[in-house]
């Protein structure tokens, strides 16, 4: 276990490291653009991860808690101008409230039913925020960028890093629950709900702190994006499209590790660039349907419960 | 180690339907006792309230340890887990896709219990020198007797004083019956155990219970202070034994 762990945070500071390596290398800015949105959704499908893979309780909401942090952060640009760093934070503290009380709500319901609730959610807090005149309302907002701080020379290679900086975060912490109480205590009430309270699992405490981590992470992963596209729109911050990604990464990497939303989130990303410089942006919404069908017949574990399977067949092939 | 549990008055329910009605009883320290009744009487109801996992509407659960009144009725299920209640529920209801080891050690989830994982890991497989061998099995891919015997032992590992067994006879055959119930007197026996078992086989709760109730459509019909007592009921003879009254 602490050797897992040596190599686990050896790994995040040689990530980083190369990270911040790239922002002082390469010149052109294509791939800092590229790779944020990656980046972005590694973090949207580990955070989905927590309450959707390690609880099952799969969450529709992913674009309610991501707009949030987008429109928290325009909100404090806009009225206070505060750095990036504390405008992340603030989405934290916002989705985590967020997450607590959508929990609340919702999480007696199961199934199906928290599913359609967190839809709901979405709906109900795009059409507040399309109504709001201080933030853009439905025409969006055009934003500035203030003056990039050192050693980055560009704003958008910042914006690379500090998301880069989330990744670690929202696996270091995801990877946590796993080994954790908290994460055998979601595992138990995934299979079987009534029996994990027979034993003692406070359930609905730990779907609530489930809700509130994977909400508070989501919520700061929308949070820089305003700032990357120096605009922002109630109709894309709280597009459906990052909610389905979130849900098919997790699905296609596999939900059992936190290794599974990463391995998915990078596969999916990475597609989805391509064919978007390739063919086009619509594409990559297809190819993703297809792509969750493919896994759902022919893996419904993820990859992460294949490499699983062929392990557990080679060490019966040994034996 | 005194502990008794008394039930007052209890109504629970689901809705607009009544499961149970004014039932009253009582366990004592070290007691064996047997709540008989057929399927749909509200056995599993009764067991729910005194686990915290169903409330009920009026009435009152006192749970006495060493001279200390618990009202389990304000108390959330974790938390009577902790006063070391552990419940065995109907129909087994393990971890299925979770591992032997794994499912035991959800037994021990809360804090307390976590202190004495090797202590009642042991005191499992001794208790159920099988389990030893299938540590590595998915729960769900095992037999009925031995799922029964993981279940039971999952209760174990919360080192619980009260123990609430909801029929342990469902789904077996009648060997593995016999087994499971002996082995549920030897639990009370030798660790001290007191159990609270609701049942349908008469016959073979009576060999290890010290007393019984027998509920019908929700509420206590008969409260027998002995087996024997039992067996000559007229009820139980209509109920069970196939005599004709």
């Amino acid at each position: 276990m602490k050797r897992n762990g040596m190599y686990f945070w050896g790994g995040a500071a040689l990530f980083l490291a190369g990270a911040l390596l790239m922002t002082q290398v390469i010149g052109n800015q294509y791939p800092f653009f590229a790779c944020y949105v990656i980046l972005q959704f590694i973090v949207l499908a580990v955070a989905w991860s927590i309450l959707g893979g390690y609880a099952g309780y799969v969450n529709f909401g992913t674009s309610a808690f991501f707009g949030v942090g987008v429109y928290t952060a325009v909100f404090l640009f806009k009225a206070t101008g505060v750095p990036l760093a504390v405008q992340i934070a603030a989405a934290a503290a916002v989705g985590a409230l967020m997450g607590f009380a959508l929990g609340l709500l919702t999480l007696r319901m199961q199934g199906i039913f928290f599913s359609i609730a967190t839809i709901a959610a979405t709906i109900i807090i795009e059409t507040a925020i399309t109504n709001w005149r201080y933030v853009g309302g439905a025409s969006g907002i055009q934003l500035q960028r203030p003056a990039v701080m050192a050693p980055f020379d560009n704003y958008v290679e910042m914006l690379f890093f500090v998301q880069a900086v989330m990744v670690v975060l929202a696996v270091a912490i995801s990877r946590y629950i796993q080994n954790s109480w908290i994460g055998r205590g979601l595992q138990a009430l995934k299979d079987d709900e009534l029996a994990a309270e027979c034993t003692g699992v406070p359930t609905l405490r730990l779907k609530l702190t489930a809700c509130v981590i994977s909400g508070a992470l989501m919520c700061a992963a929308g949070a820089p994006a305003a700032m990357y596209l120096q605009y922002a729109d109630p109709a894309s911050a709280f597009n459906l499209n990052y909610s389905v990604s979130a849900l098919a990464m997790s699905l296609i990497g596999g939900t059992a590790h936190w290794a599974g939303p990463v391995i998915g989130a990078i596969l999916l990303g990475v597609t989805q660039q391509l064919l978007t410089v390739t063919i086009s942006s619509e594409v990559n919404v297809l190819v993703l349907g297809v792509m969750l069908v493919l896994f759902v017949v022919a893996a419904p574990e993820g990859i992460v419960g294949l490499i699983r399977k062929v392990r557990s067949k080679r060490n019966e092939g040994e034996g | 180690m005194a502990l008794s549990l008394a039930i007052r008055d209890l109504d629970a329910g689901y809705g607009a339907v009544k499961a149970l009605r004014g039932v009253s009883l009582h366990v004592e320290s070290g007691e064996t006792v047997a709540l008989l009744g057929t399927n749909g009487n509200g056995k599993s109801t009764l067991m729910k309230c005194v686990a915290g996992l169903v409330r009920p509407e009026r009435g009152s659960l006192i749970l006495t340890i060493d001279g200390t009144a618990h009202d389990l009725t304000k108390l959330s299920a974790e938390a009577i887990v902790d006063l070391g209640v552990a419940m065995v529920p109907e129909g087994r209801r393990l971890f299925p896709k979770l591992t032997v080891l794994e499912n035991l050690m959800l037994g021990a989830f809360r804090k307390a219990a976590r202190q004495n994982i090797d202590r009642n890991l042991a005191l499992a497989f001794e208790t159920f020198p099988a389990l030893k061998g299938l540590q590595k099995q998915l729960a769900g891919t095992m037999s009925g007797g031995q799922q029964q015997m993981l279940a039971i032992a999952r209760a174990l590992m919360s080192s619980p004083r009260l123990l609430l067994i909801d029929e342990p006879s469902v789904g077996l055959s009648p060997l593995l019956v016999s087994q499971t119930i002996t082995k549920i007197g030897e639990l009370n026996r030798h660790l001290g155990l007191t159990v609270l078992m609701a049942e349908q086989n008469f016959n073979q709760t009576i060999r290890i219970a010290d007393r019984g109730y027998i509920i019908v459509h929700g509420e206590i019909v008969v409260a027998a202070d002995s087996v024997d007592e039992l067996r000559g009921n007229d009820i139980v003879k209509r109920l069970y034994l196939g005599g004709i009254v």
